[in-house]
């Protein structure tokens, strides 16, 4: 096994390019367990904790542009007030120890259905920026970056350099359903995110399908009822029938299976209670904006 | 591979080690410093918990590489080097927060972090930043004690009339 350490972005690229069956390192909260239970022995490890580029975060035309390699503890810190749904969740990662170390570049890379960075990139339309040597930058929405479980799109010679993500335009909010508040992979989860300008209520299921799933019919319909009321502009509640509805059609939404944590069951019963859950936490927040 | 890591601020080197190792192995198995405990392997137990950099983190999840050039500061290096124990420790040992101590060592790193950051923690606070920390022994109590026992002696002075 080789340890590879690039100082810059251009580098670690080059050396992808030149091995590309290398797993890249940063926080090293999934690769570490893989190694330490000897179930990968990489021929090459791409240390990319030293390349500068992916910490960096910064705002151009509005847009928030993270580099994959900001701690979920930055996150918080430091865009907290920008990104309240992301840091939300990411509060929820793991414990102080792997918030210190983990990044949303891992959630993306690994693209487990339950990385809890993951709803709420789906809930902003966040955009995946990969790049190579040879070929450059690209952009790719988070929804076709992350593929299957444990699938994404990223080629064997690129690595994922940062992600795209607006801030907040409404309330936002996550919730997450596991047997502690801590250290706790995810039963499911779901993100709601408000974006008044566009009128658009948008929701992601978290750890109850393949992907992480956007919510489009619950989404469409709870645009419908704000909008038929003029709830956007009056700012009163949402009929109770509304909101359960909504529940409703998030719990149809989700595609999960039985696994050790939980029934596709209780999976399905628990996003229905969580769509009612932050549709009203949000809903009344926004409100209290007025 | 060599490994060249400033441990608990003297410089130290181990031959030897392997590529794929994890940080606590270095430090358990070619650095004599086994005060970091070895548990879970998989960042749930926060027992080899250790300062990287300043930061608070789990060493069996920084690879032994990535330490290259960097700063560790274990559970050996938390007590005052003339001798005795750190307030924190000393707490811990007269709570009870330490029954069959195999928590001990990462728990005392995180509480030590803990009052760095947060010189007067709330209860609430106290549970978010030990939730990485587990203890089979003392169902939490005693450790949350020790922690209060440690912030109310190493608060500032003009913070404690308050």
């Amino acid at each position: 096994m080789e340890i590879l350490r690039p100082d810059t972005l251009s580098e670690a690229l080059e050396m992808k390019a030149a091995h590309p069956g290398a797993r890249p390192i940063a926080g090293g909260t999934d690769l570490m367990v893989e190694l330490n239970f000897d179930r990968t022995r990489p021929e090459e490890i791409i240390d990319l904790a030293r390349v500068p580029e992916l910490r960096e975060h910064g705002r151009t035309n509005g847009t928030h542009r993270i580099g994959a390699g900001v701690s979920y503890t930055r996150l918080i810190a430091e865009l907290g007030e920008q990104l309240p749904g992301l840091a939300i969740a990411s509060r929820t990662v793991g414990s102080p120890q792997i918030r210190n170390r983990g990044t949303v570049g891992g959630n993306l890379g690994t693209s487990s259905p339950a990385g809890d960075g993951l709803a709420p990139l789906f809930a902003s339309d966040a955009v995946v920026e990969v790049a190579s040597a040879e070929r450059g930058a690209r952009r790719v929405p988070v929804a076709e970056f992350v593929t299957g479980p444990k699938r994404n799109a990223l080629a064997d010679d690129e690595l994922i350099v940062a992600f795209e993500i607006a801030p907040a335009g409404g309330p936002q909010q996550f919730a997450k359903i596991g047997t502690r508040n801590a250290m706790v992979i995810a039963v499911c989860s779901l993100s709601v995110h408000l974006w008044p300008e566009e009128r658009a209520v948008k929701a992601c299921i978290g750890s109850a399908g393949p992907t992480p799933i956007r919510a489009t019919a619950a989404e469409a319909f709870i645009a419908g009822v704000l909008d038929e009321h003029g709830l956007w502009e009056s700012r009163a509640a949402i009929d109770p029938a509304g909101v359960k509805e909504f529940g409703r059609l998030v719990e149809a939404g989700a595609r999960p299976i039985d696994d050790v944590r939980g029934t596709a069951a209780y999976r399905h019963h628990a996003l229905g209670v969580l769509g009612r859950r932050t549709l009203q936490w949000t809903w009344n927040e926004y409100r209290g904006e007025a | 591979m060599r490994l060249n890591v400033t441990i608990n601020d003297a410089p130290r080197q181990a031959d030897g080690v392997w590529e794929g190792e994890s940080l606590l192995s270095a430090l358990r198995d070619h650095l004599d410093l086994p005060g970091s405990k070895n548990a879970c392997e998989q960042g749930e137990c926060g027992s080899c918990s250790v300062y990287l950099d300043g930061e608070l983190v789990c060493s069996c999840l920084v690879l032994a590489a990535q330490a290259e050039g960097r700063e560790v500061v274990t559970v050996e290096g938390i007590a005052p080097p003339e001798g005795g124990l750190h307030e924190v420790q000393r707490a811990f040992v007269e709570t009870g927060g330490v029954q069959c101590g195999f928590c001990t060592p990462g728990l005392i790193v995180a509480s030590h972090d803990l009052l760095n950051r947060n010189p007067r923690p709330s209860d609430p606070e106290i549970r978010e930043a030990l939730a990485g920390n587990l203890c089979r022994c003392t169902g939490y109590e005693k450790i949350i004690d020790a922690v209060r026992l440690a912030a109310e002696r190493m608060a500032p002075a003009e913070d404690s009339a308050a």
